[in-house]
């Protein structure tokens, strides 16, 4: 007897909607193990991770403050998979992004610059975002060369940009030498949406690129190509839709998006640019597009879960010495499972005898 | 001449685990499986090396435990890819998260200790000719090794017949699978030997170039290794040019910020990582109209009944 894997006749819609929640209890098993390897009691660690965060007000509000960069991102990511355009370099774009609006923050500190500060910082970030994202892009579609590797060594040449300018022309002169700006201005800050809370105007724009990612996607022509050149090239080049010019497109929202999240989050939770303003955000948000099986709304949820296991995973550090470096095993043991769980959308297992068939007739 | 000889035995010291960590992705990538995660195998072959040595005192056992933790990276990767038909793709970047944790966790109780680093090879008479002694006979166990691995792969997919059929399985799976060769079982070996190679490779990092672990320590070599096998248009020798190519501007750059140009530091950092986006574009620039790359690769294969 053999185990052997077979293309189902069509794709399993139970396997399909049930596979994310397999996958996270899959996960929830492995790391029950790795708690009692750590000499943790399994049950209080997962308490901590996954119960605790959900019991207070202020970590709610962290957990969406969290979740915030990662759904946003994320959405800008799932077009560029559905579109079979692989960036991986959106925490260079988030950085990039963080960067650009700040240059206004850091420029305008101190003047009588109005209201228009903030808006002006958030387009800022966009753009630059989306520009940075357009060079792997452009040197996929002119040059061929693979944007996987590009997009994430932009990465490394982002955070040494970044580091570069807040030790050196932006750094706060005042700030005894740290290597940040100064504090934003009120009017360069994104705002919090409740008095003395944390939750700030991101979180809106977050459910605003939610919706508009389902729009997209569900209700207009661009979003239908972007998912028959990803399923089907050779079907889309018959369509006649220009693959290369979807490339450049999801790429360019893709790197809007994370700019766009990066300087939210300096203007917002952080309040001035400094190195480590992301703790892998970028990275995360790949495994959040997967998780919620590159659907917006799907995409929404999965933002919220693995924001839950950030906040779990500090608080497991301070309540029970569990390091930080378990939320990232976490994290890449969720891909895993989420992705085998997947794998059986289209595929199953099948028990068959390991001597070869005779096919019938052929004797 | 004190500051060249300086200077290419550096080269050689940086272009070590490169070579080695895409020597075995070349042959991965040969049978046809894109493997991503070579920067998670390093990271957590350095910390299984360096745990190894400062346990058991010996570099060997260092090196050792560094391919068994790679070689087992990678089998999670066979049992997803070739088992479940999972996206490479996808797969290799979750290998890579999934390396940075682990490794993370593994190294943190041997972060702050240090070990005696692999012993220089020292042939009295030889390695004391000036200039070139020390360059051709003074170097680590790692370095003759990673030239060795490159001509046994050389030999082995040139020279043998089961690199033939390697190379086959690589090029058209379906044809090799009517030809009645195992091809899930021939990508799994050469998945493995990708991981052994990477976590040998991220194994030298702490025991021959910097005698302790620190996280993240492989800063993107795995990154750079997979890049190199673009470059080297899938051959194994061009692959020993460009890895001491790479290695030849990570250590320029650490000169040159030495020497201090008035060039913030952070700019040269950034020099090998610029390269590699300039070397990509050139050289798939250069190939446009035919691809040298292994014509299965990357695609999922699931064997008819």
């Amino acid at each position: 007897m053999q185990l052997v894997l077979e293309k189902r006749a069509e794709r399993s819609n139970t396997i399909a909607l049930v596979s994310p929640l397999i996958a996270i209890g899959l996960t929830i098993v492995t790391m029950s193990i790795l708690f009692v390897i750590l000499g943790k009691n399994p049950i209080s660690a997962l308490g901590v991770y996954f119960i605790d965060p959900l019991t207070d007000s202020y970590s709610l509000q962290e957990i969406a403050v969290k979740a915030t960069p990662l759904v946003m991102i994320a959405i800008g990511l799932s077009l560029c998979y559905l579109a079979n355009a692989w960036n991986i370099g959106a925490e260079g774009q988030f950085l990039i992004g963080a960067v650009a609006g700040s240059w206004l923050a850091v420029k305008t500190q101190g003047t009588d610059a109005g209201y228009w500060v903030m808006p002006a910082m958030l387009l800022l970030g966009a753009i630059g975002g989306a520009l940075y994202a357009l060079i792997p892009a452009i040197c996929k579609v002119k040059f061929g060369a693979s944007e996987i590797l590009t997009s994430l060594m932009l990465v490394y040449v982002a955070d040494l940009f970044l580091d570069y300018l807040v030790r050196g022309p932006w750094r706060d002169p005042a700030g005894f030498n740290f290597p940040t700006t100064a504090e934003f201005d009120p009017v360069a800050t994104v705002p919090v949406l409740i008095e003395g809370g944390r939750l700030h105007l991101g979180a809106i724009i977050t459910l605003a690129v939610v919706a508009a990612g389902a729009v997209l996607l569900g209700r207009t022509i661009k979003g239908f190509e972007i998912r028959v050149v990803g399923a089907a090239p050779r079907a889309a080049r018959f369509g006649g839709f220009n693959s290369n010019q979807l490339i450049l497109l999801t790429f360019a929202i893709s790197g809007a998006l994370a700019g766009l999240a990066g300087i939210i989050e300096v203007a917002g939770p952080v309040g001035h640019l400094q190195p480590g303003i992301s703790p892998g955000y970028g990275f995360t948000a790949i495994i959040v597009a997967f998780l919620g099986r590159l659907n917006p709304v799907g995409i929404l949820i999965a933002g919220l879960f693995l924001a839950l296991t950030f906040i779990g995973g500090e608080q497991a550090q301070i309540a029970m010495k569990i390091p930080l470096d378990v939320t990232k095993v976490f994290q890449g043991i969720l891909l895993f499972y989420v992705l085998a769980c997947d794998s059986l959308i289209l595929y199953r297992f099948r028990l068959i005898s390991s001597s070869p068939k005779v096919p019938r007739g052929a004797a | 001449m004190v500051l060249l000889e300086a200077i290419i035995l550096a080269v050689l010291a940086a272009s070590t685990p490169l070579l080695i960590a895409a020597t075995g992705e070349l042959v991965t990538e040969r049978a046809g499986v894109l493997n991503l995660g070579v920067e998670g195998m390093m990271i957590v072959g350095a910390a299984c090396g360096f745990g190894g040595a400062w346990l058991s005192g010996s570099i060997i056992v260092g090196a050792v435990c560094g391919i068994i933790a790679g070689t087992a990276m990678s089998l999670i990767f066979a049992a997803m890819t070739l088992g479940l038909a999972v996206n490479q793709v996808a797969t290799g970047l979750a290998l890579t998260i999934l390396g940075i944790g682990l490794s993370g966790l593994i190294g943190s109780r041997f972060v702050g200790e240090k070990i005696t680093p692999a012993p220089h090879l020292n042939i009295p008479g030889l390695t004391d000719i000036p200039f070139a002694g020390r360059i051709l006979f003074g170097q680590n166990g790692f370095v003759y090794l990673s030239l060795a691995l490159v001509v046994g792969v050389w030999w082995f997919l040139y020279k043998t017949r089961a690199g033939l059929i390697l190379r086959a399985v690589g090029d058209n799976h379906v044809s090799a699978h009517a030809l009645g060769y195992p091809v899930l079982k021939i990508r799994m070996l050469a998945v493995m030997f990708g991981g052994a190679c990477a976590g040998l490779a991220g194994a030298y990092l702490p025991l021959a170039y910097t005698p302790f672990f620190i996280p993240g320590m492989t800063a993107g070599r795995g990154w750079i290794a997979l890049a190199l096998v673009v470059f080297s248009s899938w051959l194994p020798g061009r692959l020993v040019i460009g890895a001491y190519l790479f290695g030849a501007v990570t250590i320029l750059q650490l000169h040159a910020q030495g020497a201090g140009f008035g060039i913030p530091s952070q700019f040269m950092s950034a020099m090998p990582y610029l390269a590699t986006v300039i070397v990509l574009v050139l050289i798939s620039r250069a190939r446009t109209g035919g691809s040298t790359a292994p014509a299965a690769l990357g695609t999922v294969f699931v064997p008819d009944r």
